[in-house]
C-alpha cells in the first residue's frame, strides 16, 4: 500500500450504527438541497452508499440501496424504481469490487469509484431512455465526476469517528 | 456426503441472489408504475417520509434569505415600496374595469344563455424543491391534498402559466412545469384567436408550437394566453410569446419556438388554482342523459369547462 494512505492503516474503531445512518441522511438532504443545475450536482446518496459498501460490506448493501433508491425516487417525483434498480445494481459492484478498492490509494480509489458512479447513472439513464425521454446531453455525465472528485473528501469525513486518538500512552506493554 | 458450513458463518442468500431478488423488485416497480399505476398510495407513504428531508434541505436556502433581508438598507425599502405603491394604484384601476367589465360580460352570457363563469379559488404555495431529475421539469410545492391541492390543477405566478399539479401528497404536491417534455397546454393566440397546443421544448426551457401549418397566421412576437378548451386551465392566462419561426418548405408544419411568459424555472412563489370547482357535474342534463336527448330541451348549456372563444 502506498505512503499516502498510511493513515488508514491506523487500526479502526468499529463502526456505530449511528454514523452510518447519519451520514445517508445527511446525503438525502445533501441530495434535496436546491441545486441551480440538476444536471451538475453529485449524487451524494450514491457516494456514501459506496463508500459504505466497500467499507462495511456485510452492514450496508443492496436493500440499504434499494431503500435509498425508493426515497430518491419519490422525492424527485421520477417513475418508482428507476433509482432503487440503480443503486441496488450499484451495492453490488461496490461489495464485488470492495476488497480490490480498498488495496488502491485514495486516488485510485477515486477512479473506481468515477466508474461506479458512471454505471449507476448509467443505469438510470437507460431506464428514462427506455421509457421515452429525451437523452438531456453529455452534461449528465459531470455530476459524476464531481462525486468521484468528492470521493477522498468523503473518506477523510467518514472515517473520522472511526480514527483512534493518536497513541500517547507510553508505558503500555503492547 | 452434504458440506455445509457452521451456522456462525452464515452470511445470508449469496449477493447475486440478492441481486436478483432487488432487481426483480425493481423492474417489477418500474413497470406497476409506468404502465398500470399500480404504486400511487406506497409512493403517497414514501412522500410523507421525505418531505421532512425536503424541508430541511430548503432551510439553509430560506435561512440566507432572511440574513440577506436584514442587511437591506432604508433607501432600498423606501424605494421598493414606492415602486409598490405605483403598481398597487395601477392594479386597483385595472382591478375596478375588471370589475365593471365582468359584470358586462356575466350579463351578456346570461343573455345568449351561456353557463356563467365560475369563480376561481386559488391558494398561494412555496416552492420547496425542484426535482433533480435532468430528464424531466418538475417542482415540489408545500401544499397537498390536506390543503385541498388537486392533481391537474394549474400553477400560475404573478406572470402567467407555470404549470400543472401532477400528483398530490397529503403535505406537498408536484407540479410538472411547462417546459417538461411531455406536458402540453391549448393556447390560443390573442391577436386573432388562432387555437394552437404549446408543448414543452424540454431542457432549453422554450415551448413548442407543434402541428401548426407552415401558413399559419402567426407573427413573432404574438402573445399566447390559454384558451380554457380543455377545461383545466380557466382561458385567457398568458401562457407564452413567441420568440422564433421556422417555416420550412420540405415540411408541412411550421417550428414555432416560445418563450414562456412566467417565470417558469426561477419563480418561488406560485399561486395554485382549484379546478374542482370545474369538475363540478353540471346541470341536469347530464342525469337524463345517456343517448336519448329529449327535444323539449332546446337550449341547454353549454358544457362548463367547454367556454369556447367569444
Amino acid at each position: 500500500m502506498q505512503l499516502s494512505d498510511a493513515a488508514s492503516q491506523r487500526i479502526l474503531l468499529p463502526v456505530r450504527a449511528s454514523t452510518i445512518l447519519g451520514s445517508l441522511a445527511l446525503a438525502l438532504i445533501a441530495n434535496f438541497l436546491p441545486w441551480r443545475s440538476v444536471a451538475l450536482a453529485p449524487d451524494f446518496v450514491a457516494l456514501v452508499l459506496v463508500f459504505w459498501c466497500v467499507r462495511q460490506p456485510r452492514l450496508v448493501g443492496l436493500g440499504a440501496g434499494w431503500l435509498l433508491g425508493l426515497l430518491i425516487d419519490v422525492g424527485n417525483g421520477v417513475l418508482m424504481g428507476q433509482h432503487a434498480l440503480a443503486y441496488s445494481l450499484l451495492a453490488f459492484a461496490s461489495i464485488t469490487l470492495s476488497r480490490r478498492i480498498l488495496w488502491f490509494p485514495l486516488w485510485g480509489q477515486a477512479l473506481h469509484v468515477l466508474a461506479l458512479l458512471l454505471f449507476a447513472q448509467g443505469v438510470a439513464a437507460l431506464v428514462r431512455l427506455a421509457l421515452g425521454a429525451e437523452f438531456p446531453g453529455w452534461i449528465v455525465l459531470v455530476g459524476p465526476l464531481i462525486g468521484a472528485a468528492l470521493w477522498p473528501l468523503v473518506t477523510t469525513l467518514l472515517l473520522m469517528p472511526q480514527r483512534r486518538p493518536a497513541e500517547v500512552d507510553e508505558t503500555r506493554a503492547i | 456426503m452434504e458440506h455445509t458450513p457452521p451456522p456462525f458463518f452464515n452470511r445470508g442468500p449469496a449477493p447475486l441472489v440478492r441481486l436478483a431478488f432487488f432487481a426483480t423488485l425493481s423492474l417489477a416497480l418500474l413497470v406497476l408504475d409506468a404502465r398500470f399505476r399500480y404504486t400511487e398510495s406506497l409512493r403517497s407513504v414514501i412522500a410523507l417520509a421525505v418531505y421532512p428531508l425536503q424541508v430541511v434541505a430548503g432551510l439553509p436556502a430560506a435561512l440566507g434569505e432572511r440574513i440577506s433581508g436584514y442587511f437591506v438598507s432604508q433607501a432600498q425599502l423606501r424605494e421598493e415600496n414606492a415602486e409598490l405603491r405605483a403598481k398597487l394604484l395601477d392594479s386597483s384601476l385595472a382591478a375596478q374595469r375588471y370589475e365593471a367589465a365582468r359584470a358586462e360580460a356575466d350579463q351578456l352570457r346570461r343573455l345568449i344563455g351561456a353557463g356563467e363563469r365560475l369563480p376561481l379559488k386559488s391558494q398561494p404555495a412555496e416552492i420547496v424543491y425542484s426535482g433533480r431529475d435532468p430528464y424531466s421539469r418538475k417542482v415540489v410545492i408545500d401544499k397537498g391534498s390536506q390543503s385541498g391541492v388537486r392533481a391537474g390543477a394549474p400553477v400560475l405566478d404573478d406572470a402567467g402559466v407555470i404549470g400543472q399539479v401532477t400528483r398530490a401528497h397529503a403535505l406537498a404536491a408536484e407540479v410538472t412545469l411547462l417546459t417538461d417534455k411531455d406536458q402540453a397546454i391549448p393556447v390560443q393566440v390573442v391577436r386573432n384567436g388562432l387555437r394552437a397546443v404549446a408543448f414543452g421544448a424540454g431542457s432549453s426551457g422554450m415551448l413548442e408550437l407543434r402541428f401548426m401549418a407552415a401558413n399559419a397566421e402567426i407573427q413573432n412576437g404574438d402573445r399566447l394566453v390559454t384558451s380554457g378548451i380543455d377545461g383545466t386551465y380557466p382561458p385567457g392566462i398568458p401562457v407564452a410569446t413567441v420568440a422564433r419561426i421556422e417555416r420550412d418548405a420540405a415540411y408541412a408544419f411550421a417550428r414555432i419556438v416560445c418563450q414562456p411568459a412566467a417565470g417558469v424555472e426561477s419563480g418561488h412563489y406560485v399561486l395554485v388554482l382549484e379546478n374542482e370547482a370545474r369538475q363540478a357535474p353540471p346541470p341536469p342534463e347530464e342525469a337524463g342523459a345517456g343517448g336519448d336527448r329529449r327535444p323539449g330541451k332546446a337550449r341547454k348549456p353549454r358544457r362548463r369547462d367547454g367556454e369556447t372563444i367569444p
